[in-house]
């Protein structure tokens, strides 16, 4: 269970995160969703403690956060998939490993996604959707309660994009729960049980597709968001 | 922290710019050697070339590969260990690399030249030196990447806390020294000497090869200085303090930094 209690950030002067509050406490696939900059890669860095809030808690399974052995159990899917460009997949692979343990299903996911075929390329000699299989693979590799993806989607083709909803489909079944971030509204529609909307720091919407559809009286979630955003601009 | 460091150690020593340095320092060790043949001017001639060289390079080096490491950081950040133990590795694996170049660069054309030499004091102080300057440099370097986003800010302000300590300062030591001549300066000299690593690794060499009579009265008293235990005490303590007060800034700045 992860829980954030009025959770603050601010860079230097700017306020990003204003007061969140959510709770996950139950399997599922939960949709952070919101505009470019609204605080969504902040609040899951906040999680994976690379972003200290200033203000506010953060509880794993009741407990507040400490230490770095939760990690264990979190699979962490940067934004922006960086590596140590000279070495090979494998290599990069193995250098993981070599500091969390040894992964059980990186052969698998390397087989889901293609990888396989350039595992001895260099890292730096890949093509944008080339390095964010590899980021999938590197993230998704280790058996974790809670897995969390920010934009996990940027760069894939179509097949990828295929192996990725089959494997969080499969994730979700295992009772995992499941926060990604995303702008294609195809994904969220798809695979979402929830959506939480964040606006201004704040978390302006959260609950299930259908509520989302009833309230902004819309055909579907891609107009109810556009709708949400326009509200925000009118106002 | 081990497994952090052994990856970092072996990038580096694998490295083509390791390498590079590595011979640099076997080329020019060597060919003062066998130019010159008299060993204490070619500790001489090779002090003067480690004391510019050894802290620009773990600089400059040292920049690169830490922003490096910072742009893929994140994905160990991720990791379940912690921050120290991402940082600390990576500094020991960049000071213990860089290290062992200068000093296999130094010792191995003296392991040919006349082996029994590498026990003796001066080669031996030598070595110490480069080493205390590769590492002091090294974590100076890593400290300057966290506390600095923008890299040229960050090149920048490596560049000039080298040319300060390495080159600028001792102009003006000396004009200090000039200035105040008449006065007894020596204690000040003495503090001036010991707030400068590299100044101070100067010094301990060259009284290491018995050239204070050089440096007049002033010499006379630095050497009085060095050559007790309590001075001894002081240098040794003095660069601890060069060591442990930037690697604190450094583990703190890795402690508080938002990535
Ligand atoms: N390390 C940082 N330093 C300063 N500002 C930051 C930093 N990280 C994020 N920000 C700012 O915080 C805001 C939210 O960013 P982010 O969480 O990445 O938004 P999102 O993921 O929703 O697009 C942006 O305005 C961004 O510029
Ligand atoms: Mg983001």
């Amino acid at each position: 269970m992860i829980e954030f209690k009025n959770i603050q950030k601010k860079f230097g002067k700017q306020h990003v995160l204003h007061g969140i509050d959510l709770k996950f406490n139950q399997p599922g696939i939960f949709a952070i969703l919101g505009p470019n900059g609204s605080g969504k890669t902040t609040l899951i860095k906040s999680l994976m403690g690379m972003v200290h809030p200033t203000g506010g808690q953060i509880l794993i399974d009741g407990q507040i956060k400490q230490g770095n052995e939760y990690r264990n159990n979190i699979a962490y899917l940067p934004q922006i998939a960086r590596f140590p460009e000279n070495l090979s997949v494998n290599e990069f692979l193995d250098f993981i490993e070599n500091i969390r343990g040894k992964a059980t299903r990186k052969v698998e996911l390397m087989t889901a996604f293609g990888v396989n075929e350039f595992a001895d390329k260099k890292l730096r000699a890949l093509s944008g959707g080339m390095r964010q299989k590899v980021n999938l693979v590197s993230a998704l590799m280790y058996d974790t309660q809670t897995i969390v993806l920010d934009e996990p989607t940027i760069g894939l083709d179509p097949v990828a994009l295929i192996a990725l909803k089959d494997w969080i489909r499969k994730e979700q079944g295992a009772g995992k729960t499941i926060l990604l971030t995303t702008h294609i509204m195809d994904i969220v529609e798809e695979l979402a049980d929830e959506i939480v909307f964040l606006l201004d720091g704040k978390v302006y919407y959260r609950g299930s597709q259908q509520e989302l559809l009833q309230k902004t009286n819309t055909p579907s979630t891609e107009h109810a968001i556009a709708q949400l955003l326009t509200l925000k601009k009118a106002s | 922290m081990i497994k952090v460091f052994k990856y970092c150690f072996l990038d580096l020593i694998r490295s083509r710019w390791t390498i590079v340095y590595l011979l640099f320092f076997i080329l020019t060790c060597g060919g003062l050697l066998y130019l010159s043949g008299d060993s204490a001017k070619v500790v001489v001639s090779l002090m003067n070339v480690v004391i510019l060289l050894v802290p620009l390079i773990s600089m400059i080096y040292g920049m690169m590969y830490m922003y490096q490491v910072r742009d893929y950081v994140e994905i160990l950040l991720a990791q379940p260990i912690s921050r120290k133990s991402i940082f600390g590795g990576y500094v020991l694996g960049l000071s213990a690399a860089l290290s062992v170049s200068v000093a296999l660069g130094i010792l191995i054309p003296l392991a040919f030249y006349d082996a029994p030499q590498i026990m003796s004091a001066q080669w031996l102080m030598l070595t110490a030196i480069s080493i205390l300057l590769t590492v002091i440099f090294s974590i100076l370097a890593s400290w300057l990447v966290l506390a600095n986003e923008n890299r040229l800010k960050g090149f920048g302000l490596g560049l000039f806390i080298w040319l300060l300590l390495a080159v600028i300062y001792d102009g003006i030591f000396l004009v200090t020294l000039i200035a105040l001549e008449g006065f007894p300066i020596e204690r000040l000299a003495l503090s001036l000497t010991l707030l400068n690593p590299v100044d101070m690794g100067r010094v301990l060499l060259i009284f290491q090869l018995d050239y204070s009579a050089l440096m007049g009265y002033t010499g006379a008293v630095f050497e009085k200085f060095f050559g007790t235990l309590s001075g001894s005490l002081i240098i040794g303590g003095a660069y601890l303090l060069w060591i442990s007060i930037p690697l604190g800034f450094l583990l703190r700045k890795a402690r508080k930094k938002d990535f």
